[in-house]
């Protein structure tokens, strides 16, 4: 066989960096039989590419440098959010057909401040204590929210007897195997449902470095990188959580953002230490959502029209194509 | 005859239908009338037999005779059994009239029993039902990879700490953080607005006061926040005036904000370079700090 110019070790162990090598064109790792010597010249053949790459680089170094002033600007690395797939839903800020929209959709009333929000957290049948602790939790974070719990009720039976308490948005945690691991947003008055699958939830005594308990005051709400018409609209409704004016002398902020279709919530605290810098300390539990279907009415999982549903053959094709 | 069927598959020899537990045995014939394997349960070993079984919902009542028992086929008679309770009952017995006592009796507890877990399924199906979804571990594990690297992907706080400080600038504060620079920029544009000439003048006076003052803006912050600041405080003094320990002094003591006023003409006027010793007390706090 056609293999390089150095005596085979006895041992498996890794080859000594061999000078120079040469690997005729024709050869291949793969063709080797024996596994032991295959993968001893896959090594070598590992270790001289990574000298090759390295040689590369440095003389690419010292071209850059004798250039100097005139050398070509560095080339920016390629990211998934860089490579991202154009998505034609994206929400251009000028538009006028998205602003109307949002003018006349379910949301309105709360964007032109004619309802107050008011929160009802429920979860699942028989909640263990975990999630009973998220629950009391989140509802701290939340201003303006109760907690009641489900004692098998049909939530086709509730909705109706929470419209009818002026209740604005409804939160159902579900749990499974002792923790939480889904979460249903309905819009009361007949608003959209968005069913998100929820994971690495933790608890405020789980968070390192946390600061006191969230006190009364109303946070301020950031939404980070929601860009298309769906990003849009959950985004909106996660706003529509939170009463419109925040007390900025509570100093809370409540985030979510958004990155490749995973929806990250953090509660901190902050502190302005001078115009160019801001302390902040995370108080507060934190969660990661991950949608899975938006659906028009109030929660009905039969009849219910879907506005999106996350299909996994279809939208987990790509890489770099996220839809949020 | 059955006696000798009994004999052989009930007690000595193999029947299939038999099972066996520590306590009792069962008898998994599907025609069998109360699921014990008895002499007088066993429908093999019994030439005439009854019972009452359930398919999509309604009862019927099988019976088995002697005279059919050469036709394996027509062995088995069903009757329908009607729905309501009452008569399903009275329509085993007069389908039953003359057989013996326990067929009767136990078909008939046999009917009951059907009766009500059928009721039970039907209230069951009007509530809710929980759906189970089985997980698939290859979605889950690249799911959780995903929304790990999305994690490192998103530096959440530095995010987050952009956003604060472009609300900062952009003024949804108010008039909440007193950064006189901010403000003073914000005066800035306001007079930009109304007349260039005036705002020329004062620009002026405002740069010599504001090369001041910045060293004094962040001897201010220092009462806000931690030691920290009283670093940064200490060497960006340093850096402009090194002999003065005079800024440092000034700051340690001036624990209230509306002092910028009275420190700016104060500072302005400088050419006259006051070197003061400092005291021994303040570096050994700085430096507690360092």
């Amino acid at each position: 066989a056609a293999e390089g110019t150095e005596p085979m070790p006895g041992d498996g162990g890794s080859p000594p960096a061999p000078q120079r090598v040469l690997f005729p064109p024709t050869f291949s790792v793969s063709e080797i039989k024996n596994k032991q010597r295959r993968h001893f010249m896959f090594v070598r053949w590992k270790q001289q590419q990574r000298k090759e790459k390295l040689a590369l680089k440095k003389k690419r170094r010292k071209e850059r440098e004798a250039l100097g002033d005139k050398a070509p600007p560095k080339a920016i690395p390629k990211t998934i959010e860089n490579q991202r797939v154009y998505d034609e839903t994206t929400v251009d800020p000028n538009d006028e057909e998205v602003a109307f929209d949002e003018a006349t959709d379910e949301f309105a009333p709360y964007f032109n401040r004619q309802t107050v929000p008011k929160i009802l957290i429920t979860t699942s049948d028989r909640p263990r204590g975990r999630t009973v602790r998220f629950c009391e939790q989140l509802a701290t974070v939340i201003p303006n929210s109760h907690v009641y719990y489900r004692r098998g009720l049909a939530l086709k039976r509730i909705i109706p007897q929470c419209i009818a308490r002026d209740f604005t948005d409804l939160i159902v945690i579900n749990e499974d195997r002792k923790i939480p691991n889904g979460l249903v947003l309905s819009h009361l008055p007949d608003g959209p449902t968005a069913h998100f699958r929820m994971s690495s939830v933790r608890l405020r005594k789980e968070i390192k470095r946390k600061g006191k308990e969230p006190t009364e005051h109303v946070p301020e709400v950031i939404l980070n990188n929601f860009t298309t018409r769906l990003g849009h609209s959950i985004g909106r409704m996660f706003a529509a959580l939170f009463p419109h004016d925040p007390q900025f002398i509570g100093r809370q902020v409540a985030t979510f953002h958004n990155q490749r279709d995973y929806i990250f919530f953090r509660f901190h605290r902050y502190i302005f230490k001078s115009e160019k810098k801001v302390g902040i300390q995370e108080l507060g539990p934190r969660f990661t959502l991950k949608l899975r279907s938006l659906q028009k009415g109030t929660f009905d999982s039969k009849f219910g029209e879907y506005e999106w549903i996350h299909k996994r053959r279809e939208m987990d094709t790509s890489r770099r194509k996220f839809h949020l | 005859s059955p006696q000798v069927v009994w004999s052989m598959l009930g007690n000595r020899q193999f029947c299939s239908y038999k099972m066996t537990t520590k306590t009792q045995n069962f008898c998994r014939n599907e025609y069998n009338l109360t699921g014990l394997c008895n002499r007088s349960s066993c429908p093999l070993a019994n030439s005439q037999y009854a019972t009452v079984r359930e398919e999509k919902g309604r009862c019927y009542l099988y019976m088995k005779t002697i005279e059919r028992a050469a036709f394996p086929r027509r062995l088995w008679e069903r009757v329908l059994l009607s729905k309501n309770y009452e008569k399903a009952l009275e329509e085993i017995d007069e389908n039953l009239i003359y057989w013996p006592r326990f067929i009767r009796h136990k078909c008939k507890q046999r009917f009951t029993k059907i009766t009500q877990y059928l009721i039970r399924i039907r209230k069951l199906t009007l509530k809710r039902q929980r759906k189970l979804v089985p997980l698939r571990r290859k979605i889950e594990r690249r799911e959780n990879r995903r929304e790990e690297k999305a994690l490192i992907a998103a530096q959440l706080d530095n995010a987050i700490e952009k956003e604060l400080l472009e609300r900062l600038k952009q003024d949804t504060y108010g008039d909440i953080y007193n950064f006189p620079i901010h403000a003073f920029d914000k005066a800035l544009q306001q007079q930009d607005a109304e007349s260039e000439s005036e705002s020329d003048a004062e620009r002026e006076e405002d740069d010599d006061e504001d090369v001041d003052k910045r060293e004094f803006v962040e001897a201010e912050d220092s009462e806000l926040s931690d030691f920290e600041d009283m670093d940064k405080l200490e060497t960006s003094s340093e850096e402009e005036q090194e002999e003065e320990g005079e800024v440092e002094k000034k700051a340690s003591h001036s624990r209230s904000k509306g002092k910028t006023p009275l420190k700016g003409p104060a500072r302005s006027k400088r050419p006259y370079i006051e070197i003061e010793y400092e005291k021994e007390t303040e570096p050994s706090s700085k430096t507690k700090a360092a």
